[in-house]
């Protein structure tokens, strides 16, 4: 019908030249200058305990510095923990920052100093002296083991593992070919380039226009009214351009609540910037370990999963993810036992990043599909394919799409994997030991409640508002696709305005939902535009489009066009005329559709293919090619989506290799907090990365038939890697990241040894 | 940072004559600006050296020593003809370390006073005898995985994490300084020192000397050699272990062998017994072994970093292999040669 | 170390300093760095501050006709210097640089926040004649992290300028 099809079209960000010429203005980049104040946050140095004494006698002598907030002097705010929820907290109280003299974390805020420069409060928060309390703590996931437990109180929107099917603990017993093993994941933290920061201005009248590192305009919004006590009207949220966040940005963190307070405190505008260090103070993905015992008939039939992860959470809240439940959603069994527990650490609270829960439960549950594929003696890919479902057994569901079997078939063929041999040690060139690993991913297609609005006015300059972030992801360019498609202009007709509260409301972006979710309100609103304007186009007696329904019009080329005789057509400025009104505006919303909720199960799923390169002597390991074949409905831009993938990728190989938080447990803190020594991967460690999309239609899961693509890519690729090594070198490592000494089996496994 | 006093001095003694415990050279910046930051360093003076004249030459003397200007940049050093031709194994081991952008900045001077990367060292809320005297070593039961395995003492297990300085070691430089009393001319050797009952002290250089040049004596090692390094990731990561060969093969036979290992010790690692065992012999790989094993004579790991020592034994005897083939280990390939 | 006891403001010293062709004179406080005075003093907030210590990129500058990590240049050191910035990359006329353009095309960031020190170093990189193969485009790529992992689309743009200029 389109004459100019752009959903589906490869095309260029439409923000790509603010990012490329410095143009688009991040929460720091607001408000430089002498109006506003810097502020530098002082951190505690110990896990556990309380603060005895502060003295901010020296800070305060520093000329420039305009005031040191602590727990003895802060303004008062809301008493209760319960004014401090978010849209997305967990269950428990969340931190409420300089509240008392009790320090639940290492890394909690003691102290914020606000001065007339940047380098003025930094100085001055180091002459801050405190003395600390402290009291026993613990930070050790594998100690406190014994202590697990199932938390009393599910986090809203992670479902839980499902009761047992069947008698797995029996089932293992009869199976004549099993495999049990124990897998670990180090805790990593998000590291976005961007640091969290918040910028608040304010304004003459005492209202408040903040910036904040924040993936929804209205999770910030919300927060800061319901802390501070303040009027909606009181408080905007101008984030338009976020650098990176992937869940980091989900929850207002600390930096929001103190630079509010002394804005408000102080009436002066505050900028206040986490420093790379304090980056790791704020949220991370937890530790996680697991025990997977996976049993099978001789054919390869799965007849039992046992899986049970356990993963740390803080002291005062109880940070949940889905680690467990993937197991059975890609593998059909009889006999199922799926577990998953916390431990409480004195650590901050956990968050979600990038695909929370899933590449924990993939790394246990896909290295240990390959380890039962070596004791059946058969090819990894055949016993995947030989256990896959069509139907989600966890939620007992039909799937509303599943083309995993066809992006498996396309993956394949692309890398070669029929040339694979079966046998470890097989390849080489030179002193490298080459291997072929491969693994599956799934994760949610969710929609959530959007609005959105869009207006037209009469010269086709088309503006679309949600108030949704781009985190990079490229919603500026989805959207503006589909507002231009829907309305036949062209691309750069269209505006989209992203990330203020002053715009239609949206959630957070995050969990993969956003293209579907936003996109569809747009396509809505775009659609109550359309039927406006072709009531107006219809105004005068003599149009040529009187009587014509909408579905018999298209717009096309900034005119409405009768499709059975496209000669009789209607310009958007002579209906614009004839209607009487310089603009229309339409809002539109999408929604989940619970009826198809209760029924379906709706996933996007990839199969990740990896050559891995080992030096046989010295355990470096190189990944020189990736091909991740992903299934998630429509892809609206190849271009985009592709980057979406690829990036999760690269968090993939990074989660595999690289990353690490590492604790020192004496003092309960991370010690590696920066990012020369918590290593994320460089170019240099980055090869070819293919992506594939194998169509799959799905009229269920959205309007638009979208699924979303951004945390599928991450979700396969570590256990991947690690199945890559371990064909090249026959070494199965079951604890990441595999550094050096761990593929030389230098470095004893932490999982053994207890 | 703390507020210093800055000044520009115009020549060398000048720059001497202002130069008290209390005050920093200025040269880079890329290790002091950012350790000032951090609130370690806290000079009450910088001395910007960066525009003083003289110290920027790299040149070769009548007995075909190469000397270079303390000031000369990391990345100048690695690109100067003088430097591939006859030292590629410090042109190598330069490019091996930090990114373009910091060789850049970085001088030769500066690098040689890199200081460590010790997570405790870095954090002012964490004891540390290096930063603070008698405040204790956590890193001994902590997090220790980048620490020292050789020539540690109870005080401090940290490393020195230069690549240039371990090339240096092999190349056995010369450090040539300037103090109150004249110039003073410190072996590589002496001049990194082992942290024993003082880490607070990473070199011998009197805190009146400034550093102007390293000299590094002739040698025949422009075809055999090679600076290995092994790291957490393939590139901009500091080493777990790292060895740099210097070898002179004449007719089959090693007749000169240098080995200095860097990311195990806090100073660039050398064992002369170790290197003699080669010398005179042919570079057969059966006997690197014995190399590996003198050279790491007494090691001891503390836990996380008990790994280094059975890659240091693996990369030594790589590395030797990769010297006496010719097959010098490329910065840019990261397959290992 | 000695500690200073004494709470007290920094020095102030003068700099002049060309940027992106317009040449400023300024009275900084000493303890400034390059990376502050160009986003909070001269309102240039194209370059970003990533992690403050040389380990991101993000604030890559090309200063006197060479890379650095503008967040680890104390500005008064730099007195006469010449900066060019991502802001000072398109040309005056508003033509983007033949790199932003291939940073464009072939979609050579997300999030865009390591973009300007991306873009500054790639940049020096051609000048440098870094890019003969990809391993070593990747290898001197290396300082500038990006943690949407664009990698290999930034690769494929610098490549395909380098290409174009017969770097390659």
């Amino acid at each position: 019908m389109m004459h100019h099809p752009l959903i589906g079209t490869p095309q260029d960000r439409v923000d790509g030249r603010a990012k490329v010429t410095g143009a688009a203005r991040y929460v720091a980049d607001f408000e430089t200058g002498a109006e506003v104040l810097h502020a530098h946050v002082l951190n505690s140095a110990i896990a556990t305990g309380r603060i005895r004494r502060i003295d901010t006698s020296r800070a305060l002598a520093v000329p420039g510095v305009v005031e040191v907030f602590t727990h003895e002097n802060r303004p008062r705010t809301a008493w209760f923990s319960s004014a401090y929820k978010d849209d997305v907290g967990p269950p428990g109280k969340p931190l409420r920052p300089l509240y008392d003299a009790s320090i639940a974390y290492s890394g909690e805020p003691v102290a914020l100093v606000v001065a007339e420069s940047y380098e003025t409060a930094r100085y001055a928060a180091n002459l801050i002296e405190v003395e600390y309390e402290a009291k026993p703590h613990e930070t050790d996931l594998l100690k406190q083991l014994p202590n697990s437990y199932v938390p009393k109180k599910r986090r809203s929107g992670i479902n839980p593992p499902p009761r047992p099917k069947g008698s797995a603990a029996s089932a293992l017993e009869n199976a004549p070919v099993k495999h049990v093993a124990r897998y670990l994941i180090a805790a990593e933290h998000h590291n976005p380039m961007e640091t969290h920061a918040t910028t608040v201005i304010r304004e003459a009248d005492g209202k408040l226009l903040i910036h904040d590192k924040i993936q929804g305009a209205y999770a910030t919004k919300h927060y800061v009214c319901s802390v501070f006590g303040l009027s909606e009207d009181a408080v905007r949220v101008v984030s338009p351009f976020i650098g990176g966040a992937f869940g980091s940005g989900l929850r207002p963190h600390y930096q929001l609540f103190l630079a509010v307070m002394a804005a408000m405190a102080l009436e002066r505008s505050v900028k206040l910037v986490l420093t790379r260090d304090q980056q790791f103070t704020i949220a991370h993905r937890p530790e996680t370990w697991n025990e997977i015992a996976l049993g099978a008939k001789p054919d390869g039939t799965l007849s039992a999963i046992r899986h049970k992860a356990v993963g740390s959470t803080s002291r005062y809240e109880d940070y949940q993810e889905a680690v467990v439940n993937w197991t059975n959603l890609l593998y059909s069994a009889p006999d199922v036992e799926l577990e998953y527990e916390l431990v409480q650490l004195d650590i901050e609270t956990p968050s979600d990043m990038r695909a929370p829960g899933a590449p924990l439960g993939a790394f246990a549950a896909e290295s240990a599909m390959d380890e039962l594929a070596e004791k059946l003696g058969v090819d990894p890919l055949a016993l995947r394919l030989h256990n896959d479902t069509q139907i989600d057994e966890v939620m007992n569901k039909y799937h509303t799409s599943k083309e995993l079997r066809a992006a498996c078939q396309l993956g394949a063929e692309r890398f070669g994997w029929r040339h694979r041999p079966l046998a470890p040690r097989s390849m080489r060139q030179g002193r490298e030991l080459i291997g072929w690993g491969l693994a599956f991913g799934a994760w949610e297609a969710q929609m959530q409640k959007h609005a959105a609005r869009v207006m037209l006015d009469a010269e086709g300059h088309c503006t679309v508002g949600v108030a949704t972030a781009d985190l990079g992801t490229g919603t500026y360019t989805i959207l503006a696709q589909i507002a231009a498609e829907a309305l036949g202009l062209s691309m750069n007709k269209v505006t989209v305005l992203l990330g203020d509260s002053a715009l239609p409301q949206a959630p957070v972006s995050g969990g993969s939902w956003t293209a579907a979710s936003a996109g569809s309100a747009v396509h809505d609103a775009c659609a109550r535009l359309k039927a406006e304007l072709l009531l107006a186009a219809q105004t005068r007696n003599d149009s040529p489009l009187v009587g014509a329904k909408l579905e018999e019009v298209m717009f096309d080329r900034e005119r409405i066009v009768l499709m059975r005789d496209p000669m009789r057509a209607v310009s958007l400025q002579a209906a614009f005329a004839a209607g009487g009104r310089p603009r229309i505006v339409a809002d539109g919303q999408a929604g989940p559709d619970q009826l198809t909720q209760l029924r379906y199960s709706s996933h996007t799923h990839s199969a990740v293919f990896v050559e891995a390169r080992v030096d046989e002597e010295l355990g470096q390991v190189r990944v020189t090619r990736v091909v991740s074949a992903v299934a998630a409905g429509r892809i609206l831009n190849p271009k985009t989506a592709r980057s979406q993938v690829v990036g999760g990728v690269v968090w993939g190989i990074g989660m595999a290799l690289h990353e690490e938080a590492m604790p020192d447990h004496n003092l309960g803190r991370w010690m590696n907090h920066n990012i020369a020594e918590y290593h994320i991967p460089v170019h240099a460690d980055i090869h070819e990365i293919d992506v594939i999309f194998a169509e799959e239609k799905d009229l269920l899961t959205s309007p638009l038939g979208v699924k979303g693509l951004g945390e599928i890519g991450i979700v396969g690729t570590a256990a991947a890697v690690a199945n890559a090594v371990w064909h090249a070198t026959g070494r199965r490592v079951r604890e990441l990241p595999m550094t050096i000494d761990k593929v030389l089996g230098l470095t004893p496994a932490r999982t053994e040894a207890r | 940072m703390r507020p210093f006093h800055y000044e520009r001095p115009r020549g060398l003694e000048e720059a001497i004559a202002g130069k008290t415990e209390a005050a920093r050279f200025l040269g880079g910046g890329t290790n002091l600006i950012d350790l000032m930051k951090y609130d370690v360093e806290r000079p009450a003076s910088l001395l910007d050296l960066t525009r003083l004249e003289g110290l920027r030459e790299v040149e070769r003397n009548g007995e075909g020593a190469l000397r270079i200007g303390a000031l000369v940049t990391n990345a100048d050093a690695a690109a100067h003809p003088l430097v591939r031709e006859h030292h590629p194994l410090l042109a190598d081991a330069i490019l091996a370390g930090a990114t373009a952008q910091l060789r850049n900045m970085a001088t030769m001077g500066g690098n040689l006073l890199q200081r460590t990367r010790c997570y405790y060292f870095y954090d002012r809320q964490t004891p540390c005898n290096k930063r603070e005297p008698g405040t204790g070593c956590p890193a001994k039961d902590g997090v220790n995985r980048i620490h020292a395995i050789l020539g540690t003492s109870e005080h401090c297990i940290a490393t020195h994490p230069s690549d240039m300085c371990v090339a240096l070691a092999a190349l056995e430089a010369v450090v040539v300084v300037r103090g109150p009393s004249g110039e003073r001319r410190i072996r590589m050797e002496d001049f990194h020192r082992l942290p024993g009952d003082t880490p607070e002290r990473d070199t011998t250089l009197d805190a009146r000397e400034v550093v102007t040049a390293i000299e590094i004596p002739a040698g025949d090692y422009g075809r055999h050699h090679t600076y290995l390094k092994l790291r957490d990731r393939l590139s901009y990561a500091f080493a777990l272990v790292s060895v740099a060969v210097a070898m002179e093969l004449r007719e089959g036979r090693i007749s000169r062998l240098r080995v200095a290992l860097g990311g195990v010790a806090h100073k660039p690692w050398r064992v002369k017994e170790a290197e003699a065992l080669l010398e005179g012999q042919a570079p057969e790989e059966e006997c690197f072994g014995a190399v590996a094993d003198r050279l790491l004579q007494g090691a001891r790991g503390y836990g996380h970093n008990d790994f280094k020592i059975g890659l240091a034994r693996l990369a030594i005897a790589r590395a030797l292999h990769q010297a006496a083939a010719a097959a010098p280990q490329s910065h840019v390939a990261k397959r290992i040669a | 170390m000695p500690d200073d006891l004494s709470p007290r403001g920094p020095e102030t010293v003068a700099l002049s300093l060309t940027v992106n062709g317009t040449s400023h004179s300024l009275h900084i406080p000493v303890w400034t760095t390059l990376l502050d005075l160009l986003r909070e003093g001269l309102g240039l907030t194209g370059s970003k501050k990533g992690c403050d210590h040389g380990q991101c990129g993000a604030c890559t500058v090309i200063l006197d006709g060479k890379r650095v990590n503008s967040c680890l240049v104390l500005a008064a050191s730099r007195d006469g210097s010449e900066v060019r910035t991502v802001e000072g990359l398109a040309s005056p006329d508003g033509a983007l640089h033949p790199l932003q353009e291939a940073f464009i095309k072939h979609d050579a960031f997300q999030c865009g926040y390591c973009t300007p020190g991306q873009l500054c170093s790639g940049v020096a990189l051609l000048e440098e004649g870094h890019t003969r193969t990809e391993e070593e485009i990747r290898e001197w790529m290396s300082g500038n992290l990006c943690r949407c992992g664009a990698y290999p689309n930034i690769l494929a743009a610098i490549l395909e300028v380098a290409r174009k200029e017969g770097r390659a």
